[in-house]
Protein backbone atom coordinates (compact mmCIF):
# COMPACT_ATOMS: atom_id res chain seq x y z
CA UNK A 1 0.00 0.00 0.00
CA UNK A 2 2.65 2.31 0.77
CA UNK A 3 4.50 1.97 -2.42
CA UNK A 4 1.24 3.38 -4.33
CA UNK A 5 -0.08 5.62 -1.53
CA UNK A 6 3.11 7.97 -0.05
CA UNK A 7 2.60 8.69 3.76
CA UNK A 8 0.39 12.13 3.91
CA UNK A 9 -1.59 11.71 0.50
CA UNK A 10 -4.96 12.12 1.63
CA UNK A 11 -4.76 14.69 4.76
CA UNK A 12 -2.61 16.84 2.59
CA UNK A 13 -5.00 20.28 2.09
CA UNK A 14 -3.57 21.08 -1.49
CA UNK A 15 -4.05 17.01 -2.42
CA UNK A 16 -7.27 17.28 -1.33
CA UNK A 17 -8.36 20.84 -3.12
CA UNK A 18 -6.95 19.48 -6.21
CA UNK A 19 -8.82 16.27 -6.34
CA UNK A 20 -12.16 17.71 -5.40
CA UNK A 21 -11.28 20.45 -8.03
CA UNK A 22 -9.93 17.76 -10.59
CA UNK A 23 -13.17 15.79 -10.32
CA UNK A 24 -15.63 18.93 -11.28
CA UNK A 25 -13.52 19.97 -14.01
CA UNK A 26 -13.22 17.07 -15.54
CA UNK A 27 -16.90 16.06 -15.79
CA UNK A 28 -17.80 19.33 -17.13
CA UNK A 29 -15.04 19.35 -19.51
CA UNK A 30 -15.76 15.28 -20.29
CA UNK A 31 -19.42 16.45 -21.08
CA UNK A 32 -18.95 18.94 -23.05
CA UNK A 33 -15.92 17.03 -24.56
CA UNK A 34 -17.80 14.36 -26.37
CA UNK A 35 -20.19 17.34 -28.35
CA UNK A 36 -17.02 18.77 -29.33
CA UNK A 37 -15.40 15.83 -30.27
CA UNK A 38 -19.16 14.91 -32.19
CA UNK A 39 -18.83 18.23 -34.05
CA UNK A 40 -15.25 18.30 -34.92
CA UNK A 41 -15.05 21.52 -32.59
CA UNK A 42 -11.26 20.43 -31.33
CA UNK A 43 -9.34 23.44 -32.66
CA UNK A 44 -11.78 25.78 -31.27
CA UNK A 45 -11.66 24.05 -27.82
CA UNK A 46 -7.99 24.16 -27.95
CA UNK A 47 -7.75 27.91 -29.15
CA UNK A 48 -10.45 28.86 -26.65
CA UNK A 49 -7.78 28.17 -23.81
CA UNK A 50 -5.51 30.91 -25.12
CA UNK A 51 -8.05 33.32 -25.65
CA UNK A 52 -9.30 33.06 -22.24
CA UNK A 53 -6.06 33.57 -21.09
CA UNK A 54 -5.41 36.55 -23.33
CA UNK A 55 -8.70 38.15 -21.04
CA UNK A 56 -6.95 36.59 -18.12
CA UNK A 57 -3.83 38.65 -18.64
CA UNK A 58 -5.78 41.83 -19.67
CA UNK A 59 -8.02 41.27 -16.58
CA UNK A 60 -4.84 41.45 -14.61
CA UNK A 61 -3.42 44.48 -16.27
CA UNK A 62 -6.52 46.87 -15.22
CA UNK A 63 -7.54 45.36 -12.07
CA UNK A 64 -10.34 43.08 -12.86
CA UNK A 65 -10.56 39.58 -11.26
CA UNK A 66 -8.71 36.75 -13.24
CA UNK A 67 -11.67 34.61 -13.54
CA UNK A 68 -14.04 37.48 -15.04
CA UNK A 69 -11.35 37.77 -17.60
CA UNK A 70 -10.89 33.98 -18.50
CA UNK A 71 -14.60 33.69 -18.80
CA UNK A 72 -15.38 36.90 -20.75
CA UNK A 73 -11.97 36.51 -22.98
CA UNK A 74 -13.34 32.86 -24.25
CA UNK A 75 -17.08 33.92 -24.68
CA UNK A 76 -16.02 36.71 -26.39
CA UNK A 77 -13.74 34.77 -28.64
CA UNK A 78 -16.42 32.14 -28.79
CA UNK A 79 -18.53 35.04 -30.34
CA UNK A 80 -16.09 36.49 -32.98
CA UNK A 81 -15.14 32.28 -34.35
CA UNK A 82 -18.73 31.88 -34.58
CA UNK A 83 -19.29 35.65 -36.54
CA UNK A 84 -16.61 34.88 -39.21
CA UNK A 85 -18.05 31.01 -39.31
CA UNK A 86 -17.12 28.48 -37.26
CA UNK A 87 -20.73 26.60 -38.08
CA UNK A 88 -19.39 26.20 -41.36
CA UNK A 89 -17.36 23.33 -42.68
CA UNK A 90 -15.55 24.85 -44.58
CA UNK A 91 -14.36 28.29 -42.87
CA UNK A 92 -14.47 26.32 -39.34
CA UNK A 93 -10.23 25.95 -39.08
CA UNK A 94 -10.43 29.57 -40.67
CA UNK A 95 -12.58 31.40 -38.17
CA UNK A 96 -10.37 29.76 -35.84
CA UNK A 97 -7.15 30.67 -36.51
CA UNK A 98 -8.26 34.52 -37.10
CA UNK A 99 -9.19 34.84 -33.57
CA UNK A 100 -6.43 32.56 -32.21
CA UNK A 101 -3.94 34.90 -34.14
CA UNK A 102 -5.65 37.57 -33.21
CA UNK A 103 -5.81 36.98 -29.44
CA UNK A 104 -2.32 35.54 -29.50
CA UNK A 105 -1.31 39.25 -30.30
CA UNK A 106 -3.05 40.94 -27.81
CA UNK A 107 -1.69 38.53 -25.47
CA UNK A 108 1.79 39.51 -26.56
CA UNK A 109 0.67 43.32 -25.66
CA UNK A 110 -0.66 42.72 -22.07
CA UNK A 111 2.20 40.54 -21.26
CA UNK A 112 4.42 43.43 -22.77
CA UNK A 113 2.80 45.56 -20.34
CA UNK A 114 3.00 43.58 -17.19
CA UNK A 115 6.60 43.01 -17.32
CA UNK A 116 7.01 46.78 -18.31
CA UNK A 117 5.61 47.17 -14.95
CA UNK A 118 6.20 44.68 -12.62
CA UNK A 119 9.30 43.02 -14.34
CA UNK A 120 8.51 39.54 -14.03
CA UNK A 121 8.16 36.52 -16.75
CA UNK A 122 6.89 34.32 -14.26
CA UNK A 123 3.09 35.21 -15.05
CA UNK A 124 3.50 33.59 -18.48
CA UNK A 125 4.25 29.92 -17.22
CA UNK A 126 1.96 30.38 -14.29
CA UNK A 127 -1.03 31.10 -17.09
CA UNK A 128 0.53 28.84 -19.53
CA UNK A 129 0.91 26.09 -17.44
CA UNK A 130 -1.26 26.01 -14.45
CA UNK A 131 -1.26 23.82 -11.66
CA UNK A 132 -3.59 22.10 -9.72
CA UNK A 133 -1.85 22.23 -6.70
CA UNK A 134 -1.58 25.51 -6.05
CA UNK A 135 -5.43 26.36 -6.43
CA UNK A 136 -7.08 28.63 -3.71
CA UNK A 137 -9.64 26.10 -2.58
CA UNK A 138 -11.63 28.93 -2.21
CA UNK A 139 -12.08 28.88 -6.55
CA UNK A 140 -13.88 25.05 -6.03
CA UNK A 141 -17.26 26.53 -5.26
CA UNK A 142 -17.28 29.19 -7.82
CA UNK A 143 -16.13 26.81 -10.48
CA UNK A 144 -18.36 23.77 -8.99
CA UNK A 145 -21.19 26.80 -9.38
CA UNK A 146 -20.56 27.84 -13.29
CA UNK A 147 -19.30 24.42 -14.11
CA UNK A 148 -23.38 23.05 -13.08
CA UNK A 149 -24.75 25.49 -15.03
CA UNK A 150 -22.98 25.02 -18.06
CA UNK A 151 -24.13 20.91 -17.66
CA UNK A 152 -27.72 22.40 -17.42
CA UNK A 153 -27.28 24.10 -20.22
CA UNK A 154 -26.32 21.08 -22.07
CA UNK A 155 -28.57 19.10 -20.77
CA UNK A 156 -31.42 21.60 -21.61
CA UNK A 157 -30.18 21.33 -24.98
CA UNK A 158 -29.13 17.82 -25.49
CA UNK A 159 -31.34 16.15 -27.71
CA UNK A 160 -31.71 19.12 -30.90
CA UNK A 161 -27.57 19.44 -30.11
CA UNK A 162 -27.49 15.70 -30.23
CA UNK A 163 -28.75 15.67 -33.60
CA UNK A 164 -27.37 18.82 -35.12
CA UNK A 165 -24.25 17.46 -34.35
CA UNK A 166 -25.09 13.69 -35.77
CA UNK A 167 -26.90 15.46 -39.00
CA UNK A 168 -27.37 19.40 -39.42
CA UNK A 169 -29.90 18.70 -42.25
CA UNK A 170 -32.04 15.79 -40.94
CA UNK A 171 -32.42 18.74 -37.97
CA UNK A 172 -33.12 21.63 -39.96
CA UNK A 173 -35.70 19.64 -41.58
CA UNK A 174 -37.18 18.65 -38.25
CA UNK A 175 -37.20 22.85 -37.57
CA UNK A 176 -34.45 23.16 -35.36
CA UNK A 177 -32.69 25.86 -35.49
CA UNK A 178 -29.04 24.52 -35.99
CA UNK A 179 -27.24 28.08 -36.17
CA UNK A 180 -28.83 28.92 -32.78
CA UNK A 181 -28.02 25.52 -31.01
CA UNK A 182 -24.33 26.05 -32.32
CA UNK A 183 -24.17 28.86 -30.82
CA UNK A 184 -25.63 28.30 -27.97
CA UNK A 185 -23.07 24.94 -27.62
CA UNK A 186 -20.10 27.66 -28.27
CA UNK A 187 -21.43 29.63 -25.33
CA UNK A 188 -21.48 26.48 -23.53
CA UNK A 189 -18.03 25.55 -24.89
CA UNK A 190 -16.38 29.34 -24.14
CA UNK A 191 -17.43 28.61 -20.21
CA UNK A 192 -16.26 25.45 -19.82
CA UNK A 193 -12.79 25.97 -21.74
CA UNK A 194 -12.66 29.33 -19.76
CA UNK A 195 -13.45 28.39 -16.25
CA UNK A 196 -11.10 24.87 -16.72
CA UNK A 197 -8.09 26.89 -17.83
CA UNK A 198 -8.09 29.62 -15.25
CA UNK A 199 -8.43 26.49 -12.54
CA UNK A 200 -6.22 23.81 -14.15
CA UNK A 201 -3.92 26.05 -17.29
CA UNK A 202 -4.46 25.28 -20.70
CA UNK A 203 -2.60 22.38 -21.20
CA UNK A 204 -5.16 20.36 -19.25
CA UNK A 205 -8.13 22.10 -20.34
CA UNK A 206 -7.46 20.71 -23.69
CA UNK A 207 -6.63 17.31 -22.24
CA UNK A 208 -9.67 16.42 -20.36
CA UNK A 209 -11.81 18.10 -22.98
CA UNK A 210 -10.64 15.96 -25.94
CA UNK A 211 -9.33 13.10 -24.74
CA UNK A 212 -11.31 11.10 -22.27
CA UNK A 213 -14.33 12.46 -24.89
CA UNK A 214 -12.51 10.75 -27.80
CA UNK A 215 -11.71 7.32 -25.78
CA UNK A 216 -15.27 7.31 -24.78
CA UNK A 217 -16.78 7.43 -28.48
CA UNK A 218 -14.36 5.02 -29.87
CA UNK A 219 -15.79 2.34 -27.35
CA UNK A 220 -19.57 3.66 -27.30
CA UNK A 221 -21.96 3.37 -29.63
CA UNK A 222 -24.79 5.89 -28.02
CA UNK A 223 -24.08 9.58 -27.21
CA UNK A 224 -25.53 8.70 -23.20
CA UNK A 225 -23.19 6.18 -23.05
CA UNK A 226 -20.15 8.62 -24.63
CA UNK A 227 -20.74 11.05 -21.96
CA UNK A 228 -21.16 8.69 -19.02
CA UNK A 229 -17.62 6.97 -19.99
CA UNK A 230 -16.11 9.92 -20.74
CA UNK A 231 -16.75 11.61 -16.94
CA UNK A 232 -15.74 8.28 -15.86
CA UNK A 233 -12.67 8.03 -17.83
CA UNK A 234 -12.13 12.31 -17.02
CA UNK A 235 -11.98 11.90 -13.12
CA UNK A 236 -9.84 8.22 -13.25
CA UNK A 237 -7.69 10.04 -14.87
CA UNK A 238 -7.26 13.06 -13.11
CA UNK A 239 -7.29 11.29 -9.64
CA UNK A 240 -3.92 9.02 -10.89
CA UNK A 241 -2.56 11.99 -12.09
CA UNK A 242 -2.14 13.47 -9.05
CA UNK A 243 -1.85 10.70 -7.31
CA UNK A 244 1.21 9.84 -9.51
CA UNK A 245 2.24 13.47 -9.37
CA UNK A 246 2.20 13.78 -5.13
CA UNK A 247 4.36 9.94 -5.40
CA UNK A 248 6.94 11.70 -7.50
CA UNK A 249 8.02 14.14 -5.25
CA UNK A 250 9.34 10.80 -3.16
CA UNK A 251 10.76 8.83 -6.21
CA UNK A 252 14.27 10.06 -5.55
CA UNK A 253 15.44 11.70 -3.24
CA UNK A 254 17.14 14.64 -5.09
CA UNK A 255 14.26 14.64 -7.82
CA UNK A 256 11.81 17.84 -7.99
CA UNK A 257 8.69 15.57 -8.84
CA UNK A 258 7.29 15.81 -12.26
CA UNK A 259 4.12 18.17 -12.70
CA UNK A 260 0.24 16.52 -12.77
CA UNK A 261 -0.22 17.83 -16.23
CA UNK A 262 2.42 15.47 -17.52
CA UNK A 263 1.15 12.41 -15.71
CA UNK A 264 -2.46 13.02 -16.78
CA UNK A 265 -2.23 14.17 -20.28
CA UNK A 266 0.30 10.93 -20.72
CA UNK A 267 -2.13 8.67 -19.70
CA UNK A 268 -5.26 10.08 -21.56
CA UNK A 269 -2.81 9.92 -24.74
CA UNK A 270 -1.77 6.41 -23.69
CA UNK A 271 -5.61 5.21 -23.10
CA UNK A 272 -6.58 7.10 -26.86
CA UNK A 273 -3.91 5.17 -28.89
CA UNK A 274 -4.32 1.64 -27.01
CA UNK A 275 -7.81 2.12 -27.93
CA UNK A 276 -7.58 2.97 -31.37
CA UNK A 277 -5.77 -0.32 -31.83
CA UNK A 278 -8.88 -2.57 -32.74
CA UNK A 279 -9.80 -0.41 -35.53
CA UNK A 280 -5.85 -0.65 -36.76
CA UNK A 281 -5.97 -4.74 -36.63
CA UNK A 282 -9.06 -4.62 -38.65
CA UNK A 283 -7.33 -2.94 -41.33
CA UNK A 284 -4.26 -4.90 -41.07
CA UNK A 285 -6.36 -8.43 -41.80
CA UNK A 286 -8.33 -6.61 -44.33
CA UNK A 287 -6.04 -5.85 -46.31
CA UNK A 288 -4.49 -9.06 -45.31
CA UNK A 289 -7.76 -10.67 -47.10
CA UNK A 290 -7.14 -9.18 -49.74
CA UNK A 291 -3.68 -10.40 -50.57
CA UNK A 292 -1.51 -7.85 -49.09
CA UNK A 293 -1.01 -5.99 -52.70
CA UNK A 294 -4.44 -3.84 -52.82
CA UNK A 295 -4.54 -0.42 -50.66
CA UNK A 296 -7.08 -0.61 -47.97
CA UNK A 297 -8.00 2.98 -48.90
CA UNK A 298 -11.62 1.99 -48.94
CA UNK A 299 -11.48 0.52 -45.42
CA UNK A 300 -10.83 3.62 -43.91
CA UNK A 301 -14.20 4.42 -43.36
CA UNK A 302 -15.03 1.18 -41.12
CA UNK A 303 -10.75 2.01 -39.46
CA UNK A 304 -12.28 5.46 -39.04
CA UNK A 305 -14.33 4.41 -35.97
CA UNK A 306 -12.96 6.62 -33.01
CA UNK B 1 15.03 52.71 -38.50
CA UNK B 2 17.07 51.14 -40.89
CA UNK B 3 20.47 50.51 -39.60
CA UNK B 4 22.64 48.13 -37.48
CA UNK B 5 20.40 45.56 -35.96
CA UNK B 6 17.43 46.87 -37.27
CA UNK B 7 18.60 46.03 -40.87
CA UNK B 8 18.58 41.93 -39.42
CA UNK B 9 15.35 42.32 -38.26
CA UNK B 10 14.19 44.05 -42.08
CA UNK B 11 16.13 41.16 -43.55
CA UNK B 12 14.91 38.36 -41.56
CA UNK B 13 11.33 39.73 -41.70
CA UNK B 14 11.06 39.86 -45.33
CA UNK B 15 12.47 36.01 -45.39
CA UNK B 16 9.85 34.84 -43.08
CA UNK B 17 7.36 36.94 -44.62
CA UNK B 18 7.88 34.85 -47.94
CA UNK B 19 7.71 31.59 -46.53
CA UNK B 20 4.76 32.47 -44.27
CA UNK B 21 2.56 33.45 -47.44
CA UNK B 22 3.26 30.71 -49.65
CA UNK B 23 3.07 28.41 -46.97
CA UNK B 24 -0.06 29.69 -45.43
CA UNK B 25 -1.46 29.53 -48.62
CA UNK B 26 -1.79 25.98 -48.38
CA UNK B 27 -2.83 26.22 -44.40
CA UNK B 28 -5.66 28.01 -45.42
CA UNK B 29 -6.46 26.49 -48.60
CA UNK B 30 -6.37 22.68 -47.30
CA UNK B 31 -7.97 23.97 -43.96
CA UNK B 32 -4.71 22.77 -42.29
CA UNK B 33 -4.73 25.74 -39.76
CA UNK B 34 -4.56 23.39 -36.38
CA UNK B 35 -1.58 21.82 -37.47
CA UNK B 36 -0.30 24.78 -38.44
CA UNK B 37 -0.53 25.74 -34.56
CA UNK B 38 0.05 22.91 -32.96
CA UNK B 39 3.89 22.07 -34.60
CA UNK B 40 5.38 24.77 -33.73
CA UNK B 41 3.89 24.96 -30.20
CA UNK B 42 4.65 21.78 -29.71
CA UNK B 43 8.01 21.65 -31.11
CA UNK B 44 9.14 24.26 -28.21
CA UNK B 45 9.05 21.29 -25.87
CA UNK B 46 11.61 20.27 -27.93
CA UNK B 47 13.99 22.93 -27.23
CA UNK B 48 13.40 22.91 -23.83
CA UNK B 49 14.29 19.64 -23.57
CA UNK B 50 17.68 20.06 -25.64
CA UNK B 51 18.45 22.43 -22.79
CA UNK B 52 17.97 20.56 -19.94
CA UNK B 53 20.34 18.35 -21.70
CA UNK B 54 22.36 20.64 -22.95
CA UNK B 55 21.71 20.32 -26.83
CA UNK B 56 21.37 23.35 -29.15
CA UNK B 57 17.84 23.79 -28.71
CA UNK B 58 17.56 24.37 -32.40
CA UNK B 59 18.41 20.53 -33.08
CA UNK B 60 15.58 20.14 -29.85
CA UNK B 61 12.99 21.89 -31.86
CA UNK B 62 13.51 20.74 -35.38
CA UNK B 63 13.31 17.26 -33.83
CA UNK B 64 10.45 17.74 -32.46
CA UNK B 65 8.18 19.74 -35.04
CA UNK B 66 9.13 16.69 -37.12
CA UNK B 67 8.04 14.30 -34.81
CA UNK B 68 4.85 16.77 -34.23
CA UNK B 69 4.32 17.10 -38.27
CA UNK B 70 4.86 12.79 -38.55
CA UNK B 71 2.52 12.48 -35.22
CA UNK B 72 -0.23 14.43 -36.56
CA UNK B 73 -0.36 13.35 -40.17
CA UNK B 74 -0.42 9.31 -39.07
CA UNK B 75 -2.86 9.67 -36.41
CA UNK B 76 -5.39 12.25 -38.11
CA UNK B 77 -5.11 9.61 -40.97
CA UNK B 78 -7.28 6.82 -38.98
CA UNK B 79 -8.97 8.63 -36.41
CA UNK B 80 -10.58 12.24 -36.28
CA UNK B 81 -7.93 14.51 -37.67
CA UNK B 82 -8.62 17.16 -35.30
CA UNK B 83 -8.99 15.07 -31.97
CA UNK B 84 -5.45 13.41 -33.05
CA UNK B 85 -3.73 16.98 -33.32
CA UNK B 86 -5.21 18.34 -30.18
CA UNK B 87 -3.91 15.32 -28.60
CA UNK B 88 -0.67 15.77 -29.79
CA UNK B 89 0.04 19.25 -28.67
CA UNK B 90 -0.76 18.66 -25.56
CA UNK B 91 0.84 15.53 -24.78
CA UNK B 92 3.72 17.40 -26.20
CA UNK B 93 2.77 21.19 -23.79
CA UNK B 94 2.73 18.53 -20.82
CA UNK B 95 6.55 16.87 -22.04
CA UNK B 96 7.51 20.53 -22.42
CA UNK B 97 6.24 21.34 -18.72
CA UNK B 98 7.79 18.18 -17.34
CA UNK B 99 11.46 19.13 -18.64
CA UNK B 100 10.83 22.54 -17.41
CA UNK B 101 9.62 21.24 -14.20
CA UNK B 102 13.13 19.39 -13.66
CA UNK B 103 14.91 22.97 -15.08
CA UNK B 104 15.42 26.43 -13.17
CA UNK B 105 16.78 28.53 -16.13
CA UNK B 106 14.72 28.39 -19.13
CA UNK B 107 12.10 30.53 -18.38
CA UNK B 108 12.69 33.88 -20.07
CA UNK B 109 13.45 31.47 -22.66
CA UNK B 110 9.94 30.12 -23.42
CA UNK B 111 8.60 34.11 -23.38
CA UNK B 112 11.04 34.53 -26.48
CA UNK B 113 10.30 31.36 -28.16
CA UNK B 114 6.72 31.88 -27.35
CA UNK B 115 6.93 35.70 -28.46
CA UNK B 116 9.91 36.40 -30.56
CA UNK B 117 12.39 38.52 -30.52
CA UNK B 118 13.04 39.48 -34.02
CA UNK B 119 14.30 42.96 -33.36
CA UNK B 120 17.20 41.00 -31.42
CA UNK B 121 18.07 38.72 -34.38
CA UNK B 122 21.92 38.49 -34.66
CA UNK B 123 23.64 38.59 -38.38
CA UNK B 124 24.65 34.95 -37.96
CA UNK B 125 21.05 34.40 -37.28
CA UNK B 126 19.79 35.02 -41.26
CA UNK B 127 21.59 32.26 -43.13
CA UNK B 128 20.29 29.68 -41.28
CA UNK B 129 16.82 31.11 -41.52
CA UNK B 130 17.13 32.13 -45.55
CA UNK B 131 18.55 28.51 -45.92
CA UNK B 132 15.42 26.45 -44.66
CA UNK B 133 13.12 29.27 -45.87
CA UNK B 134 14.37 28.80 -49.39
CA UNK B 135 14.15 24.90 -48.84
CA UNK B 136 10.57 25.11 -48.00
CA UNK B 137 9.50 27.40 -50.74
CA UNK B 138 11.20 25.40 -53.19
CA UNK B 139 9.31 22.12 -51.48
CA UNK B 140 6.01 23.89 -52.04
CA UNK B 141 7.21 24.84 -55.53
CA UNK B 142 7.80 20.71 -56.20
CA UNK B 143 4.73 19.86 -54.42
CA UNK B 144 2.44 22.99 -55.89
CA UNK B 145 0.21 20.94 -58.02
CA UNK B 146 -0.38 17.97 -56.03
CA UNK B 147 -1.03 20.09 -52.93
CA UNK B 148 -3.53 22.21 -54.88
CA UNK B 149 -5.64 19.50 -57.04
CA UNK B 150 -5.47 17.16 -53.61
CA UNK B 151 -7.19 20.09 -51.56
CA UNK B 152 -9.69 21.35 -54.30
CA UNK B 153 -10.53 18.30 -56.43
CA UNK B 154 -9.84 15.30 -54.34
CA UNK B 155 -11.95 13.19 -56.85
CA UNK B 156 -9.58 14.22 -59.56
CA UNK B 157 -6.54 13.73 -57.32
CA UNK B 158 -7.61 9.92 -56.59
CA UNK B 159 -8.29 8.99 -60.32
CA UNK B 160 -4.57 9.89 -61.35
CA UNK B 161 -3.57 7.80 -58.64
CA UNK B 162 -2.16 10.80 -56.23
CA UNK B 163 -2.08 9.87 -52.40
CA UNK B 164 -3.71 12.34 -50.29
CA UNK B 165 -2.18 10.96 -47.38
CA UNK B 166 1.17 11.01 -48.90
CA UNK B 167 1.06 14.39 -49.65
CA UNK B 168 -0.56 16.02 -46.60
CA UNK B 169 2.78 14.04 -44.69
CA UNK B 170 4.94 16.21 -47.40
CA UNK B 171 2.72 19.32 -46.14
CA UNK B 172 2.93 19.06 -42.68
CA UNK B 173 6.69 18.41 -42.70
CA UNK B 174 7.31 21.67 -44.90
CA UNK B 175 5.01 23.46 -41.99
CA UNK B 176 7.35 21.85 -39.35
CA UNK B 177 10.61 22.97 -41.96
CA UNK B 178 9.09 26.34 -41.95
CA UNK B 179 8.39 27.20 -38.31
CA UNK B 180 11.48 25.13 -37.51
CA UNK B 181 13.77 28.16 -39.12
CA UNK B 182 11.14 30.94 -38.31
CA UNK B 183 10.00 30.46 -34.23
CA UNK B 184 13.68 31.22 -33.03
CA UNK B 185 13.66 34.23 -34.28
CA UNK B 186 9.85 35.45 -34.52
CA UNK B 187 8.11 33.39 -32.32
CA UNK B 188 5.87 30.07 -32.48
CA UNK B 189 2.62 32.99 -31.86
CA UNK B 190 3.35 35.21 -34.62
CA UNK B 191 4.26 32.85 -37.44
CA UNK B 192 0.84 31.59 -36.70
CA UNK B 193 -0.53 34.56 -37.20
CA UNK B 194 1.72 35.22 -40.15
CA UNK B 195 0.28 32.07 -41.72
CA UNK B 196 -3.50 32.62 -41.44
CA UNK B 197 -4.52 36.25 -42.09
CA UNK B 198 -2.66 37.01 -44.95
CA UNK B 199 -3.50 34.38 -46.98
CA UNK B 200 -7.37 34.36 -45.50
CA UNK B 201 -7.31 37.94 -47.02
CA UNK B 202 -5.63 36.76 -50.20
CA UNK B 203 -8.31 33.65 -51.30
CA UNK B 204 -11.29 36.50 -50.49
CA UNK B 205 -10.42 39.21 -52.84
CA UNK B 206 -9.62 36.36 -55.90
CA UNK B 207 -10.63 32.43 -56.93
CA UNK B 208 -7.14 31.89 -59.02
CA UNK B 209 -4.97 30.08 -57.27
CA UNK B 210 -1.37 31.73 -58.05
CA UNK B 211 -2.81 35.26 -58.14
CA UNK B 212 -3.92 34.62 -54.71
CA UNK B 213 -0.44 33.24 -53.83
CA UNK B 214 1.07 36.49 -55.10
CA UNK B 215 -1.29 38.22 -53.12
CA UNK B 216 -0.90 36.35 -49.60
CA UNK B 217 2.83 37.14 -49.70
CA UNK B 218 2.16 40.35 -50.61
CA UNK B 219 -0.35 40.90 -47.70
CA UNK B 220 1.98 38.89 -45.77
CA UNK B 221 4.98 41.55 -46.32
CA UNK B 222 2.70 44.94 -46.09
CA UNK B 223 1.71 42.76 -42.34
CA UNK B 224 5.28 42.35 -40.90
CA UNK B 225 6.85 45.51 -42.15
CA UNK B 226 4.19 48.17 -40.94
CA UNK B 227 4.41 46.02 -37.86
CA UNK B 228 7.89 46.17 -37.51
CA UNK B 229 7.96 50.05 -37.84
CA UNK B 230 5.34 50.57 -35.80
CA UNK B 231 7.02 48.54 -33.59
CA UNK B 232 9.94 50.62 -33.72
CA UNK B 233 8.46 54.15 -32.89
CA UNK B 234 5.86 53.53 -30.21
CA UNK B 235 8.27 50.36 -28.68
CA UNK B 236 5.23 47.74 -28.06
CA UNK B 237 5.98 44.30 -29.08
CA UNK B 238 5.99 43.15 -32.65
CA UNK B 239 3.67 40.49 -32.19
CA UNK B 240 0.77 42.67 -30.95
CA UNK B 241 0.34 44.46 -34.31
CA UNK B 242 1.20 41.27 -36.49
CA UNK B 243 -1.43 39.89 -34.92
CA UNK B 244 -4.24 42.74 -35.22
CA UNK B 245 -3.29 43.71 -38.54
CA UNK B 246 -3.51 40.18 -39.60
CA UNK B 247 -6.71 39.75 -37.99
CA UNK B 248 -7.59 43.35 -39.99
CA UNK B 249 -5.92 42.31 -43.39
CA UNK B 250 -8.71 39.46 -43.30
CA UNK B 251 -11.29 41.48 -42.21
CA UNK B 252 -10.46 44.15 -44.46
CA UNK B 253 -10.69 41.56 -47.25
CA UNK B 254 -14.24 40.00 -46.14
CA UNK B 255 -16.02 43.97 -46.24
CA UNK B 256 -14.52 44.43 -49.85
CA UNK B 257 -15.85 41.08 -50.87
CA UNK B 258 -19.05 42.10 -49.07
CA UNK B 259 -19.28 45.72 -50.36
CA UNK B 260 -18.56 44.06 -54.21
CA UNK B 261 -21.70 41.70 -53.79
CA UNK B 262 -23.47 44.51 -52.05
CA UNK B 263 -22.59 46.48 -55.47
CA UNK B 264 -23.49 43.64 -58.21
CA UNK B 265 -27.15 43.46 -56.40
CA UNK B 266 -27.59 46.91 -56.53
CA UNK B 267 -26.60 47.30 -60.35
CA UNK B 268 -28.49 44.12 -60.91
CA UNK B 269 -31.81 45.18 -59.00
CA UNK B 270 -31.29 48.99 -61.49
CA UNK B 271 -30.44 47.07 -64.81
CA UNK B 272 -33.68 44.65 -64.04
CA UNK B 273 -35.37 48.28 -62.91
CA UNK B 274 -34.67 50.11 -66.15
CA UNK B 275 -35.14 47.23 -69.09
CA UNK B 276 -38.90 46.95 -66.78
Amino acid sequence: MHVLFEPGLLSSGPVRTAAALGAVVAIVSAVVGVFTVVRSQSFAGHALTDVATTGGAGATLVGVSPLAGFLGGSVIGAGAMDAIGVQRVRSRDLATGIVLGAATGLSALFLYLETTRSATTGVTQQILFGSIFTVDPSTVPVVAVLGAATLLVIAAIRRPLTLSSVSSEVASATGISVRGIGLAFMVALAVSVGLTSIAIGSILSTALLIGPAATAIRLTRTMRASVLLACALGVATTWLGILLAYDSFYWDASSQGLPVSFFIVSITFAGYLVTGIPAVRRRVELRWRRGGTVRARTSAPIAAGG
Amino acid sequence: MFSGFMANAWEVATIVAVVAGVVGFFVVLRGSAFPAHAIPNGAFAGAAGASLIGVNPLIGLGVFSLLAALGIGTLGRRGRADVATALALVFMLALGAAFLSQSTQYEPQIFSLLFGEILGVSSSEILPVLVLGIASVLAVAVLYRRLLVTAVIPDVAASRGISPHAVEMAFLVVVALATTMTVPVVGALLIFSLMIGPPAAARCLTDRPGIALAGSVAIALATIWASIAISYVSNWPVGFFVGTFSAAAYGIARGLVACRAAGNRRAAARASFSVA
